[in-house]
């Protein structure tokens, strides 16, 4: 029953708002230590489980290449292929990159896009630009904010029900080891990528229509905003 | 045969030269505890790979797990007393970038491109050629497109110095300061709940609670658990063996008789909808969101619960009606 406090830190940490870095050590000094194991115990499970776990750090050797890229104008130049491609909306746009994201990581391709990899470059600047284009004018800050988190959102929901699919994915195998291991059963992956397609579908219709959705919002607060400025109102919209 | 491991010693590399650049940053005003952590961290990624063939005893060197503990407490102690600062961000001004982008066109991309590209290519074609280590082509992928595009990259732009791509990455990467580091540490967390045995406590909780013979308050009780519990943890990987030993596997599938697949597919992707929900996934959460420079660190969050809300409730009743 007592290791449960160790749960406790965790959520205690989150609702004060302390420092997660901290949070989560503390947790795990206090979980190890209140679980029975010993000092040593507690410093080997840090170092062997850190050790395990260095492939979700991976992402940071791409940055050299995405901050060259930068320096020279990558995000600038993104913003205007958008810019010409003509009856691209924010919202359609993001919704096809939401179905590639999805469809590439049920082929077991996860690592080719990303926060680092592609939205940050790619598909931030370009979903400004469609939504600069579609509502006539310079988006304000708060409302360039949205986009960007949508184009966050786009990528992660994309992953997370779309990579299920896919039979060797950590997931689907983290799920086929404990199971098979702990209650002796032969488990086979492609049982389990086949039960996680009902809810990419849903995931897909769910945030597509959102993400459809937010063209209109945009556009109606577009005109808030000019009309809270006494500014012309952009193109497209009705009185 | 490339070896993951290569690209941990590459990613190690990467973080070490960035440290002694930060080390020599005066803009910085807490240059050298900047550069120790990123330096330690940097470091610790070879030394894990003595500490991983020792766990997996697939031969090779060996080294004690007890220092690289002692080093990853060293990294919290950094992060988590905000030991960490910034430098002035190494870039161009928004004329430079514009008249840039006139010169090059679209001809950026092209590098930009590569890296999926490559890992696309690695993870189909080249998967099978026994060129990468098994099951690990498209990790690897990631990082032979990352070399190929910085060359791709340099020519491109007609960069000539390796140290221009090198600052600029590490911009982002002050930018993104320990939240870098968090997944990887909620993983250990993870870990070490499951060695304490946190999920056999909870699993005889939820005995005691719930009434026998309900099927549905049961395919909820899993649902809700795996996407609460993911919501405290962070990630769904370590909610999975806490609540699937507590009701998934005995309530569900051994009284109720579940469809293990269906039950056990669904359940973790009720754990991903909590992973949308919560700043402790920082790696989906907060991470693009200080990558995109929002103001607001919990932009995407906000944006991803109206989804992640009504994909909980679509895996509760797609299991209690198919799974059974």
């Amino acid at each position: 029953m007592i290791v449960l406090l160790g749960v406790v830190v965790v959520i205690l940490g989150f609702v004060t708002r302390r420092n997660p870095v901290l949070v989560v050590g503390v947790a795990g000094v206090f979980t190890g230590l209140i679980g029975g194991m010993n000092p040593l115990e507690v410093l080997a499970a840090f170092g062997r489980s850190f050790a395990d776990s260095r492939s979700v750090t991976v992402f940071a050797v791409v940055l050299p290449v995405i901050g060259l890229l930068e320096r020279y104008g990558l995000r600038e130049q993104a913003r205007r292929l958008i810019g010409r491609l003509g009856g691209l909306s924010a919202g359609r746009f993001l919704t096809v990159y939401l179905l590639v994201r999805q469809v590439t990581a049920a082929l077991g391709l996860t690592s080719i896009a990303g926060p680092a990899q592609t939205v940050r470059p790619l598909v931030a600047p370009m979903a400004e630009a469609a939504a600069e284009r579609s509502t006539g004018a310079p988006l304000p800050e708060r409302l360039r904010e949205k986009v960007r988190s949508y184009a966050a959102s786009a990528d992660t929901v994309g992953v997370f029900f779309g990579e299920d699919c896919f039979i060797a994915i950590g997931s689907i195998l983290l799920i086929t080891g404990f199971v098979n291991s702990t209650y002796h059963q032969n488990l086979e992956p492609t049982q389990l990528a086949l039960w996680a397609i009902p809810l990419a579908v849903c995931a897909f219709l769910i945030h597509g229509s959102r993400l459809l959705l937010l063209d209109r919002q945009l556009q109606r607060e577009m005109a808030l905003a000019a009309a809270e400025h006494d500014l012309p109102l952009p193109k497209g919209t009705k009185k | 045969m490339i070896k993951v491991e290569w690209l941990y010693w590459l990613v190690g590399l990467v973080f070490v030269v960035m440290a002694v650049q930060m080390a020599a940053d005066r803009s910085n005003p807490r240059r050298w505890t900047s550069a120790a952590f990123w330096g330690l961290l940097g470091l610790a990624f070879p030394y894990g790979t003595g500490v991983a063939n020792a766990t997996a005893k697939n031969g090779g060197w060996t080294l004690p797990a007890e220092p690289l503990g002692v080093a990853v407490l060293a990294l919290i102690v950094l992060a988590g007393f905000n030991f960490l600062g910034k430098g002035a961000p190494v870039t161009s001004t928004t004329e430079e970038r514009e008249a840039s982008a006139t010169r090059l066109g679209s001809k950026i991309f092209i590098p930009a491109l590569t890296v999926p590209l490559v890992a696309i290519v690695c993870a189909s074609v080249l998967d099978t050629s026994g060129l990468f280590e098994t099951g690990k082509a498209t990790l690897l992928g990631l990082g032979v497109g990352c070399l190929v595009a910085l060359v791709v990259g340099m020519l491109v732009t007609g960069e000539r110095k390796l140290s221009v791509p090198l600052h600029s990455g590490r911009s982002m990467l002050e930018a993104m300061g320990s939240a870098l580091l968090l997944p990887q540490l909620l993983a250990v967390l993870g870990s070490i709940f499951a060695l304490a045995g946190v999920g056999t406590q909870v699993g005889k909780i939820v005995h005691d609670v719930l009434p026998d013979n309900s099927k549905y308050l049961a395919v909820l009780a899993y649902c809700v658990g795996m996407f609460l519990f993911t919501v405290i943890m962070g990630n769904a990987f370590a909610a999975f063996p806490v609540m699937t030993a507590a009701i998934g596997w005995p309530v569900l599938i051994q009284q109720m008789h579940g469809n293990p697949p269906a039950v056990l597919a669904i359940g973790m992707l009720a754990g991903f909808s909590g992973t949308l929900c919560t700043p402790m996934a920082a790696n989906f959460n907060i991470v693009p969101a200080t990558l995109l420079e929002l103001k607001d660190q919990y932009g995407p969050i906000k944006t991803q619960i109206p989804t992640a809300l009504p994909l909980l409730v679509c895996s509760t009743v797609i299991m209690a009606v198919f799974a059974f």
